[in-house]
């Protein structure tokens, strides 16, 4: 499934553990060596508790390990999860609040005893489970020992009054925000390590972003876990404590139900998609790839992020508006008639209409009206001109285009990056925004062409790029596009100027075809 | 008068005694702890604030006021110093806020949702009713003492308490909409589990929090309740996102000539109400509107499409064909298998179908027979569908939908977004 809306989940509140992020399945040496050296720390922290003389508060420690494992179960437990909302798996870590009041009512090695069960036994999402389990419990365990060190230090344990004694309050506020943070600078640091051992990852880039978003759940959690401190030690005992965790759980619940619809939403969209591809059976694969086509250029021109998601909807859908089109007239080969070729025409039309009422679309509505306008004023449905036409439109037309020729449709071959490059260079300024073109030609530089985004791949090459994943050109092996037609590596090299001011084949005052109309005359 | 004027009258007119009696009798006797009514009555000024940017059919607009009140009518101690405040002086802090939190809104000239208010001092004042009087007596303390039985008493009130605004919620919801009691009633307690057992836990946690460790527990346990207030927007936004986007493919088979106009939106309403009057819960009301809205969509695959659009009309067999390539289309898009599954059955048989597919079936066939217009072609398109009940429609369907058109049809009952 490509990821149609590929938004990060950074911005959303993240309550999910950091922890979960080996992306590897085979597990390299330096990553063993690393949590090896983990175990044997989370070792080193947990075990004092279990020395004869240490009074280690046994009930304590056993009702707060007991109700982390209960909480991180539903999660794995497939019935469980079932009856708690559908068969969304929580994110593991949405109950620090009880290691974070583990962390403030015990002694240090007592608290990081609670996190092994839990941590133990919550969901692992891919194999392989064992040394993720162990990974993360280790991680979990020296995280809340350091908390508690934070926490003992500050003198939390008077601070938390005890029975009838009131809390000391505005202090309490200290050594429960110190441990939050303790937690979370802990489990930044640690996970930004496995990053750089597991998925080798260069450490700056390993470590980038993991504290942002990790510091305001983290607070939240705080919060929680101090008043659950509270309450357990005040004389309602803790079965008041449970209440806390109440909203914060269906704050995790809704988060993951939020999830699925997202999910849910985007798979509507691709069902937009593929609505046009019943109809029009010839264009399979194009719109993913205008859609691509459109992010490299407006990533080059320099567009913010929440944009960039726009105009990949704006080139996903800038065909919908076929679905208006009789299928016969789609799908007739040879000339059309000019009755039909108007039908056909309409389909930017069409498809404003149908996505008016998609609010988030935004400027991508307009890009779907006006896809076929020129900078010279002949397009249609309304003949604007240059800056008339809305930015998005101008990209994917240029995207459009420059995809049209590429692709290999039944009435023509693929024709090589290189030709279809000069040819849009020729055009623009009287079809295309020439600004367009040059970022494409830029973008393509750059990144090069891998056209197969087809639909069981996730689509990496629209993330942003991070150093590691940005290939140059030349070391792109480009995979085989849908049509079959596999080009040479030199095809897919990005023009050399001498390719690019080759003379092309066509009369030079005409337009590139219009790839819903003229193109399928020449059959 | 309309029949459910009275019902919401009496509910109105019994919060604005309670509220009158409330502020009286404070004015009269003055304010006992005012350290504590302010706090409280901060905290609830603050959350009435959050119906800012609220969705017209959220919930809960405003969990941190609903939190805080549901805590000052349970406040027993403070810092374990006991409390003295009544219920008349609770009903007062509450009536102040509400009108403190209306007044922005009305600045900006919106709808002051009074009916928020009154619903808040009715359930607040069942909820300080039954707990006040025993604790300022000091009944509590002496039978439950300070420890783990009070919070759950606690917790018991409260569980009282929101059953008792279910009750509440749904009688004046059947008394706008005249929707069946029951459904209606089954929809608010399921709507318990999610923000409203949140709203209570906090409020229980507030109550009790304050009792422990004074008024400092207000701010601190006010975090958590607002994240989930945040989690619950973003996912009714991304709902109604969805939605949109369905409403838009369901719109393809209009704009491709497949459909009359307004088709799809038609029969989703219709739908919904008649499965609304046929009991369905919430959950298979949103299945059976999504059902509705895509069941043309099998006409798309079609060379030439259908004259007229009207499926009804066509050989069994077409029906069933195209009624399996919609199916196919619709499981590829991410809505629940359930709805590919109505789409899919949509042609069948009654006796093999499930409830959702057969009021598809049959309010397609109306909306197809009586062309839109008309109140002979309605009339003979339901004459129609009777005769039809030996095999393709079921009776009772056809019957609940019959209703549904004597009441004046789906105008204004339907949570689908139109346009």
């Amino acid at each position: 499934m490509v990821r149609i809306g590929a938004t990060p989940p950074s911005r959303a509140v993240r309550l999910a553990s950091v922890t979960d992020v080996m992306g590897v399945k085979v597990i390299p040496r330096a990553a063993r060596v690393y949590i090896g050296c983990a175990l044997l720390g989370a070792g080193a922290c947990a075990l004092p508790a279990l020395r004869p003389g240490a009074a280690t508060p046994w009930s304590t420690v056993a009702l707060l390990a007991a109700l982390y494992a209960l909480c991180e179960l539903p999660a794995r437990c497939r019935v469980l999860g079932r009856a708690f909302g559908g068969s969304v798996p929580m994110g593991t870590g949405s109950f620090f609040p009880v290691l974070l009041a583990a962390a403030l009512l015990l002694p240090p090695a007592a608290a990081a005893l609670t996190a092994l069960p839990g941590s133990l036994l919550a969901r692992v999402d891919e194999p392989p489970a064992a040394p993720r389990r162990a990974w993360r419990a280790a991680a979990t365990v020296r995280a809340v020992w350091a908390a508690a060190r934070t926490a003992d230090a500050l003198s939390c344990a008077t601070a938390l009054g005890h029975g009838p004694d009131a809390p000391d309050f505005p202090y309490a506020l200290l050594p429960a925000g110190a441990a939050a943070l303790t937690l979370c600078l802990v489990l930044t640091a640690l996970d930004g390590g496995i990053r750089a051992t597991a998925d080798g990852l260069p450490p700056r880039t390993a470590w980038r972003g993991l504290l942002g978003r990790a510091l305001a759940p983290h607070a939240v959690h705080g919060l929680a876990g101090l008043m659950m401190a509270v309450l357990w030690r005040s004389s309602y005992g803790p079965v008041s404590a449970l209440f806390v965790l109440l909203p914060m759980y269906i704050s995790c619940w809704v988060f993951a139900q939020y999830h699925r619809e997202r999910a849910a939403h985007q798979a509507t969209i691709r069902a937009l998609v593929q609505a046009v591809d019943i109809k029009d059976r010839y264009t399979r694969g194009h719109s993913e790839r205008v859609g691509h086509a459109s992010v490299l250029i407006a990533r080059e021109l320099g567009m913010a992020e929440e944009r960039l998601d726009v105009v990949r909807f704006a080139g996903i859908l800038h065909d919908v508006g076929k679905l208006g089109v009789p299928t016969r007239v789609l799908r007739k080969d040879g000339p059309l008639t000019p009755e039909e070729r108007r039908v056909i025409e309409l389909h930017p039309e069409y498809g404003h209409e149908m996505v008016r009422g998609i609010g988030f679309l935004g400027e991508a509505r307009g890009a779907i009206l006006h896809h076929h306008e020129r900078m010279d004023g002949s397009g249609y449905p309304y003949g604007l001109r240059g800056e008339e036409i809305p930015e998005f439109a101008r990209v994917v037309a240029v995207a459009d285009s420059f995809d049209a020729m590429t692709s290999t449709r039944s009435y023509s071959r693929a024709r090589p990056v290189p030709t279809a490059v000069a040819e849009l260079e020729r055009c623009a300024g009287s079809q295309f925004d020439p600004r367009m073109v040059a970022a494409l030609v830029r973008a393509l530089d750059r990144h090069g062409w891998r056209p197969a985004v087809t639909a069981d791949e996730s689509a990496p090459s629209v993330l942003p790029a991070s150093p590691a994943s940005t290939a140059s050109p030349a070391s792109t092996a480009p995979s085989v596009p849908p049509g079959g037609h596999v080009p040479t590596p030199r095809e897919a090299k990005a023009p050399t100027p001498r390719e690019a001011a080759a003379p092309p084949a066509r009369a030079a005052d005409a337009p590139v075809e219009d790839p819903d109309v003229r193109s399928r005359e020449r059959a | 008068m309309r029949p459910g004027a009275r019902t919401v009258g009496a509910v109105h007119g019994a919060a604005l005694l309670l509220g009158l009696a409330g502020v009286g009798s404070t004015l009269w006797y003055g304010v006992d702890e005012p350290g504590n009514a302010l706090a409280f009555g901060t905290l609830m000024v603050l959350g009435e604030f959050a119906r800012w940017g609220a969705a017209p059919d959220e919930r809960e607009p405003a969990p941190l006021a609903a939190a805080g009140a549901l805590a000052y009518a349970l406040l027993g101690a403070s810092a374990g110093t006991a409390t003295t405040h009544g219920v008349l002086q609770i009903v007062a802090v509450v009536v102040a806020a509400g009108l403190a939190g209306i007044v922005p809104h009305l600045a900006r000239g919106r709808e002051p949702g009074l009916g928020h208010l009154a619903r808040r001092v009715l359930t607040v004042g069942f909820a300080a009713l039954c707990f006040q009087p025993l604790y300022n007596s000091g009944a509590v303390v002496q039978h439950l003492g300070q420890g783990p039985p009070y919070a759950l008493f606690l917790v018991l009130l409260l569980v009282l308490t929101a059953l008792c605004d279910a009750v509440l919620a749904a009688l004046v919801l059947r008394a706008r909409t005249g929707f069946p009691y029951g459904p209606l009633l089954r929809d608010e307690l399921r709507a318990l589990l999610g923000i409203g057992s949140a709203v209570c836990a906090t409020g229980t946690v507030m109550a009790l929090g304050v009792a422990a460790a004074g008024l400092w527990a207000l701010p601190v346990l006010a975090v958590p309740l607002l994240l989930t207030q945040v989690s619950f927007r973003r996912y009714a936004a991304v709902r109604t996102v969805n939605r949109q986007t369905i409403a838009s493919l369901a719109r393809a088979t209009e704009i491709a000539g497949c459909t009359p106009p307004g088709h799809a939106h038609r029969v989703a309403a219709l739908s919904a109400a008649v499965g609304r009057e046929l009991g369905l819960p919430g959950a298979e009301l949103t299945v059976l509107e999504h059902a509705a809205l895509m069941h043309d969509i099998g006409q798309l695959s079609l060379v030439d499409p259908v004259a007229g659009g009207a499926t009804a009309l066509l050989p069994a067999e077409e029906q069933r064909r195209i009624a399996l390539l919609g199916g196919e289309v619709v499981r590829r898009t991410g809505v629940p298998e359930a709805v590919a599954v109505v789409v899919e059955r949509q042609a069948d048989p009654y006796r093999e179908q499930p409830t959702a597919a057969r009021i598809v079936r049959a309010v397609n066939a109306y909306d197809d027979l009586a062309g839109g217009e008309g109140a002979g072609a309605a009339l003979d398109a339901l004459e129609r569908l009777r005769l039809g009940t030996a095999r393709d429609y079921h009776p009772d369907v056809v019957e609940c939908l019959a209703r549904v058109l004597a009441r004046g049809g789906a105008a204004g009952v339907t949570s689908v977004a139109s346009g």
